[in-house]
This record gives structure tokens, C-alpha cells and sequence, in this order.
């Protein structure tokens, strides 16, 4: 498959009113970016449960939520897996906080923030912090392959305000 | 990929509080974020040993816990048990033991057993673990590794920058040997 900067996702940058969007969080739930306003949110795109990058990722991210919440940040992780499979995936790695399905119509969200790898058809391994106003402030497109921690979350969410 | 990329630095250098091998002066120092419980640290520490072997006396070896608990509920308790152990002078053998015996954690005879072929206080070190003497010092390591952009363990530092290549002796040995011909004279 080719890899080359042309199909590299452009992701919105900082500055950016953060788009709205609602994807399901459980069978019968769903979650809304408005839901938030008023709280800085996180949104960490990545290309699938299970892979062994992201679950070291979302573990991470699982293990900071004291961290997040000193900011009274809400964080989601988002891919195109089904809610099942993320029900399954959460489950399995003692997640903490809600994955979002950008499953039907396929990627749809991610690529409204830029962040969807058209030849992989997997969200990109994106990260976005938006503010309370709802305007991304931080925006971050990791290397393939490459988990991208925490720090620049943590570095983000200190600079809000 | 037309932005070029830099990987993250170590934000808390290295220095006294950490436990290391090798000289002070050498010239390069590999710094280890790891979980006890983690079988990727797992296979990686042999790999450590053969560097250390290969490269003698000009590697630094430092070692850092970086416990994923939600993943590993053991990897708290190693780590605290390991600094207890550090704390009465014998961090590496510990460090090596729990590593040699990752399959064991959970039984904490084994590990009390060998602290006592070390000569140690048994007792002592596990009022210490109970009462989270080190807890401390195990999270200032987690969330400097957290600001240094540890994403995951094992993640390995060469003087002080973030190596992304794969954990295997090869690559790293290659790593660690062009970061020394780099650095040409012993850090301060």
C-alpha cells in the first residue's frame, strides 16, 4: 500500500471552532461534543482497538484520568470499530473513561477533524484539545506507528485559559 | 513525511536519585521507563543485558518504574518492593530477580525468600511496601516519564532523547554507539 504525504491526513489545527458531532458511546447511549461545553474535552482518534500501540495508549490515558480531571477535562477515545467491539476492548483493558464508534456512516467524524487514513479506512492516530468554548486549541498528528504519550495533552490543557 | 519529526527529551535529567549502572561518566546513558509485570520489559531485559555486556564500561544504565496498573496489578507492588529493596542498598538484584521471575509475581514468598538470601530486613521491606514508603518516588519516576513522553514500556531514552526504533540488540546497539561517537567526550 502506498505511503506517501499526499495521503497523509490533514488534521484542523489550532484556532479551529471545534466541529460538532454525536457517535454512540454503548448500544443505547450516545455522546455529543455540546454535551461538554463549558469543560475542556479531549478527543485521541486512533486507528483500532486491540493493536498493541493503542492499547498502550488508551492505558495510559486510563491511568492519568487523576491528572485529566485536575482540569476538569472530559477525554474520548474515537475509531471506527463498533461499539461491541469497544464495549469488549474497554472492558478487557480496565478503561475509564467512554471510546466513541465513528462507525456508521464509516470515519464520518474523523474526517470532519482531518484526522481519517483514507487508505488504511482507519481514524489517523490524532490528537485534539479543545477549550470550554468549544475551540481546538492543540492539535497533534502522531508518525505512524508511534503512540504519542501524554505530555502534550497534559502541556495543552495547562496553557487553557 | 514532509514535517520532520523530533522525538521527545528527558525532562528529569539524570542524577542521583536514580538507580543506574555502569560509570557516571560514561558516554552514553540509556534510560529506562519499565513496568516489573510488563512482558514487553520482560523481553527487553535480557536485551539490556547484552548491551550492557557489549558496550562495558561506556554505557550508563539507568532504570525508571513506569507501572501501568490498570493493565499489570502487580506492577505497583514490584515497583515499591524494588525501591524498598533499593533503599537497603540492593535495587539490582531485585530488579534482576523480578524480571528473572515475572511469573511468579502475585506470590510474595518468592520474592520475600530471596530478599533474605540478600540478607535483608523481610520484615522491614514489607512494612515499607504496606505502607507506601516509595509510592512517592515510584510516581515522581511514572509522570516524569509521562512529561518525557513515555508512551508505553518499555521506552528507552539514549542520552536523553526518546528511542523510537525497535527493542532488540541490533538496532539499539547501533543507537547507543552513534549517540556515544556523537557525544565524543564523558559527560559531565
Amino acid at each position: 500500500m502506498p505511503k506517501t504525504a499526499d495521503t497523509k491526513p490533514s488534521i484542523l489545527k489550532a484556532g479551529t471552532k471545534a466541529p460538532n458531532f454525536t457517535l454512540k458511546t454503548t448500544p443505547d447511549q450516545t455522546v455529543s461534543l455540546s454535551d461538554f461545553a463549558g469543560r475542556p474535552v479531549v478527543l485521541a482518534f486512533y486507528p483500532a482497538d486491540w493493536s498493541p500501540v493503542c492499547t498502550d495508549q488508551m492505558g495510559l490515558y486510563a491511568q492519568l484520568m487523576p491528572e485529566f480531571k485536575k482540569f476538569e477535562a472530559e477525554i474520548f477515545g474515537i475509531s471506527v470499530d463498533g461499539i461491541w467491539s469497544h464495549l469488549a476492548f474497554s472492558k478487557d483493558r480496565k478503561l475509564n473513561f467512554p471510546l466513541l464508534a465513528d462507525f456508521e456512516p464509516k470515519g464520518a467524524v474523523s474526517r470532519l477533524y482531518g484526522a481519517f487514513e483514507g487508505a488504511a479506512g482507519e481514524s489517523a492516530r490524532a490528537l485534539f484539545v479543545i477549550d470550554k468554548k468549544g475551540v481546538i486549541r492543540w492539535s497533534f498528528l502522531s508518525p505512524d506507528g508511534i503512540n504519542p504519550g501524554a505530555d502534550g495533552i497534559l502541556s495543552a490543557l495547562e496553557k487553557l485559559e | 513525511m514532509s514535517k520532520s519529526y523530533h522525538p521527545p527529551h528527558l525532562t528529569l535529567p539524570v542524577g542521583d536519585r536514580d538507580h543506574s549502572e555502569g560509570p557516571a561518566g560514561a558516554p552514553v546513558t540509556l534510560v529506562e521507563y519499565g513496568d516489573y509485570q510488563c512482558p514487553y520489559c520482560g523481553a527487553a531485559y535480557p536485551i539490556v543485558k547484552r548491551l550492557q555486556k557489549e558496550l562495558g564500561s561506556s554505557l550508563r544504565f539507568v532504570f525508571r518504574n513506569f507501572p501501568i496498573t490498570n493493565a499489570h496489578p502487580f506492577g505497583q507492588w514490584a515497583a515499591e518492593t524494588a525501591e524498598a529493596v533499593g533503599g537497603l542498598g540492593k535495587f539490582w538484584p531485585m530488579h534482576d530477580f523480578l524480571y528473572e521471575h515475572q511469573g511468579s509475581l502475585g506470590d510474595e514468598t518468592v520474592f520475600a525468600r530471596f530478599e533474605g538470601t540478600l540478607g535483608l530486613d523481610v520484615a522491614r521491606v514489607a512494612r515499607e511496601v504496606a505502607q507506601h514508603t516509595y509510592l512517592p518516588r515510584v510516581e515522581e519516576d511514572f509522570m516524569s516519564g509521562v512529561r518525557s513522553g513515555v508512551n508505553g514500556t518499555p521506552t528507552f531514552f539514549i542520552n536523553g532523547v526518546r528511542y523510537d526504533g525497535p527493542t532488540e540488540v541490533g538496532s539499539m546497539l547501533s543507537a547507543l554507539k552513534s549517540a556515544a561517537k556523537e557525544r565524543g567526550t564523558p559527560k559531565a
